[in-house]
């Protein structure tokens, strides 16, 4: 749960006596997105109460006393939903010591929790927030193994409490990087991945007993992959080939109980009809369409909107530590539906591909990514549409409470409002 | 106009040089030595440019947008496209003397701009697949190389240029060598044209440029290899002692001394020449500074700061010293050099009137330019400052050309320019737009609606997805 984020002792007690207050809001006269792939909805209004989304619709009464914001036409949908990102890990990228993104010298590897690295004062979640993002899912993407370790789910809330879920999946890398790190062949990759799991289930039938002397997982490592195996926590696996995305989607004949979610797949489209069939969720990475490697020779900007047509669950994700771009990404796949011979998704599609698209693969789409009744009061108004490049975001709120949007970038912008220096030096100036 | 002496080519150069040789003549008779004539005479165009306007035919379109990329905009407006050139542009009713044969385009509800230009781009020297055999960007084995040059580098095959057409309409770009070196090596400036040679793709009478790096990158690639620099002091002072050396070299040049030829020198010498532009990757404010100085100590000028993301704090200093910002709009944070960047760093430059070019460094990014812009320009409004679309559009068309010497030829929809134009299917500036046909020098190279005009690269045939949407 939230807690609120203003500061000062007055408004501390304000909140200590009405927290529920302090967590609704009624916003009116909206152009409303509800994020589950319908129609924007004309002078619309989402009522928030105790955190969470009570109503949202077009004739949606708001109780007396509940704070009341006049969006006057302007957009409002629910918070963006990325996944998956290295937000909260990483400060500067290429200052390691800032950087909790990856640990490949670490002698775990599935054991890692990366709830534990989450800073939820850093810079790139604030100006993240700032671009309507409300929800992520951080994986560890590196270690030494073919496992990155357990992502965790976090919300974007300026309050100590980034955590919603830890320890929400396994991370896989069974692609041209999983092969490298499991020693030079995707060969390996299975072998590896195959006697990991397989240790870990037999460790889950003998929990305190002696191990057999010839494992090559560390206790923690396999006990980590126990939830994996019975299908308690599901597993990410990024894979771009399509004979890749096959092989993963066999998984399954040899561990039926697999949580699957698969990440990437640059080729999905040449496999679109099983990855319908198995029900599997994607996250592809928007946009790739260059043969950047021997894995996505395949590459188009049509991959999403084909499988899509498909039938596959597929959302955005893949974001690194700029999930701001999001809504760039789906303007661009509304883009596709006017040029010939190409696939896209509609704008409806598109926005719920940033929203509860990504929630449902993250399973929890009853929890949060779109503004229908019971999900958390995370909103954003906006000042135009908001796939439209040139838009921005004016207001976010997460769990109900209005959040700040100033950081960094927006304090150099005001002191650099006016470029030359005054009667002082700009360090003055603040 | 130094444009047109270059253009003319080898045989005005060796005019030159054989004037500056037959001063020092008469002074002293060693100067006509064979190595003196061959350290003089030599050839300075040895990989001329053999590309060629394809065939077209004269093309109107009628009722669009049209952004002329010099800040103008007409309404229903009309573009006329002949011979390769841009023959006339106007409103509905400006006489155009529409050859026979004429194409008619229904240009309304479409939009029309110049050929976009990206002046940062890696396209053949880092192309698509991004495996090492491949990587040639970074000659990183000494911290000054201004002796290579981007095109003996540049595959011509590299899938990205088709999607820089295609997504982005882009029609000139110039390859640089990446920023390893505090000097990378000469750019190399292309039209955006398949061929199976580098020569084939280069602009003709396109001036050389000399990339240069400041900041992080050259000091940690030599750093870690236990050599100068690893500061950034160290970045100044072997940057400073390299352009003593050459100023030295030129004066010896000019004096007719010359006895042997020296790649590296005779880029530097052709900078302080002026003949050759420097493009200088430079993140923070403060060192643009400093390199505005060392320019002025060393006798050149800096075209443009490139990656300029701090440039918005010294919008008064580069509008002084003409040079261009060419920048990202929104890239943030990835380096310690990029941790002050702001999204509102070009509406902040365009308030001070300094020059701004929107660049992509970026296989992805080259095929969203437009979108850039028009992020940058909300970010702009969203701080009360309001640019006109047609200023925005001069971001990525006529500034860029400006800033590596082009802007006589291209960059521009004025009459007499190459034809290098893109009928785009709505506002270049809105993300739901794309380019619809794409001309370079009035021939036809990309058409949405004809998956025959779509160019395939040698790389991808026989692929999956060959001649697919991309």
């Amino acid at each position: 749960m939230k807690r609120a984020l203003l500061t000062g002792a007055a408004s501390f007690a304000a909140l200590l006596a009405a927290p529920a207050m302090a967590q609704s809001v009624a916003i009116t006269h909206a152009r409303l997105v509800i994020g589950d792939g319908s129609a924007p909805i004309e002078n619309g209004t989402v009522l928030v109460q105790g955190g969470k989304v009570v109503a949202a619709g077009a004739s949606v009464p708001v109780p007396a006393g509940i704070k009341t914001i006049d969006a006057g036409g302007k957009w409002v949908t629910p918070g963006l939903v990325v996944a998956v990102t290295d937000l909260g890990l990483v400060d500067v990228g290429a200052v390691e010591d800032s950087n909790d993104s990856d640990a490949d010298k670490s002698p775990f590897s599935a054991a890692l929790d990366i709830s534990a690295a989450i800073n939820p004062n850093d810079l790139p979640i604030e100006v993240s927030r700032a671009g309507g993002v409300t929800r992520a899912a951080v994986a560890p993407l590196g270690t030494n193994s073919i496992f990155g370790g357990q992502g965790a789910i976090i919300d974007l809330g300026a309050d100590p409490d980034a955590v919603t879920v830890p320890r929400a999946f396994q991370y896989v890398e069974l692609g041209e990087t999983g092969a490298r790190r499991a020693g030079g062949s995707r060969a390996a990759t299975y072998a590896l991945l195959f006697n990991a799991l397989s240790e870990a289930k037999e460790l889950t039938l003998t929990p305190a007993g002696p191990r057999r002397d010839d494992v090559l997982l560390t206790r923690r490592d396999a006990v980590a992959l126990g939830p994996v195996v019975s299908g308690k926590q599901p597993l990410y696996v990024h894979v771009e080939r399509a004979s890749d995305i096959r092989m993963v989607l066999g998984l399954k004949r040899e561990f039926p109980l697999l949580n699957l979610v698969i990440v990437g797949a640059a080729e999905g489209w040449m496999v679109a009809p099983e990855l319908a069939k198995s029900g599997v969720p994607v996250l592809a990475t928007p946009l790739t369409d260059l043969p950047n490697s021997f894995e996505q020779l395949g590459s188009t900007q049509s991959n999403v909107g084909r499988m899509k047509a498909a039938g596959v669950k597929v959302s955005l994700g893949d974001f690194g530590d700029q999930p701001r771009y999001a809504p760039q990404y789906a303007g661009n796949l509304v883009a596709l539906t006017k040029l010939p011979g190409a696939s896209g998704l509609t704008w409806g599609q598109a926005f719920a591909a940033i929203s509860s698209g990504p929630a449902e693969a993250l399973g929890m789409g009853d929890r949060f990514g779109s503004l229908r009744p019971g999900r958390a009061g995370d909103v954003v108004i906006w000042d135009g549409d908001p796939l439209e490049v040139s838009s921005g975001v004016t207001r976010v709120f997460i769990d109900g409470v209005e959040q700040p949007l100033s950081n960094h970038q927006t304090r150099l912008r005001d002191r650099y409002a006016t470029p030359a220096e005054g009667a002082l030096p700009k360090a003055y100036e603040w | 106009m130094r444009l047109s002496r270059l253009a003319r080519g080898a045989a005005l150069a060796a005019v030159l040089a054989a004037g500056a040789g037959g001063a020092g003549l008469a002074k002293d008779k060693k100067d006509d030595s064979p190595a003196v004539i061959a350290a003089r005479d030599f050839d300075k165009n040895p990989y001329p440019s053999t590309y060629h306007a394809y065939p077209g035919v004269p093309t109107l379109i009628t009722g669009a947008t049209v952004f002329d990329g010099e800040g103008g905009r007409i309404e229903n407006g009309q573009v006329l496209i002949a011979d390769g050139k841009i023959v006339g542009v106007g409103g509905a009713m400006a006489d155009m003397a529409v050859p026979a044969g004429t194409v008619r385009i229904d240009g309304s509800g479409k939009f029309v701009t110049p050929g976009i230009i990206d002046i940062h781009s890696h396209l053949g020297v880092y192309p698509s697949p991004a495996v090492e055999a491949n990587s040639d960007g970074n000659e990183a084995t000494a911290p000054t190389t201004p002796e290579v040059w981007a095109e003996h580098s540049v595959w011509p095959q590299d899938p990205g240029f088709s999607r820089a057409m295609a997504n982005g309409g882009i029609t000139t770009l110039e390859i640089l060598p990446g920023s390893a070196n505090l000097m990378g090596g000469r750019s190399v400036v292309l039209k955006n044209v398949y061929s199976r040679t580098v020569q084939g793709m280069k602009f003709p009478g396109a001036p050389y440029g000399l990339k240069m790096a400041c900041g992080e990158n050259p000091k940690r690639v030599y750093g870690s290899k236990g050599r100068m620099p690893s500061t950034r002091m160290g970045n100044f002072a072997v940057d400073r002692a390299t352009w003593i050396k050459a100023k030295e070299y030129r004066a010896k040049r000019d004096a007719g001394k010359l006895e042997t030829r020296d790649l590296a020198m005779e880029t530097l010498a052709g900078v302080l020449d002026g003949t050759i532009l420097v493009q200088n990757h430079c993140y923070r404010a403060d060192e643009m500074a400093q390199v505005l100085d060392m320019a002025k100590e060393m006798g050149y000028h800096v075209r443009a700061f490139h990656h300029a993301v701090e440039a918005y704090k010294v919008g008064d200093l580069l509008k002084a010293s003409d040079t261009c910002a060419a920048i990202w709009s929104d890239w943030w944070g990835f380096k310690m050099e990029a941790y002050d960047a702001i999204p509102e760093n070009a509406g902040l430059l365009y308030k001070a009137g300094a020059c701004v070019v929107i660049h992509s460094d970026d296989e992805n990014g080259i095929q969203r330019l437009n979108q850039e812009a028009a992020k940058a320009q909300g970010d702009a409004r969203r701080i009360g400052i309001d640019i006109p679309d047609a200023e925005v559009i001069k971001w990525l068309t006529f500034n860029g050309a400006k800033a590596i010497g082009i802007e006589k030829l291209t960059g521009s929809l004025m009459p007499g320019k190459m034809g290098d134009v893109v009928l785009w299917n709505g506002n270049p500036l809105s993300v739901y737009s794309r380019p619809e046909k794409v001309w370079v020098d009035g021939a036809l190279l990309y058409d949405a609606g004809n998956r025959k005009l779509r160019p395939v690269s040698d790389f991808e045939l026989g692929q999956p997805g060959e001649g697919d949407v991309k």
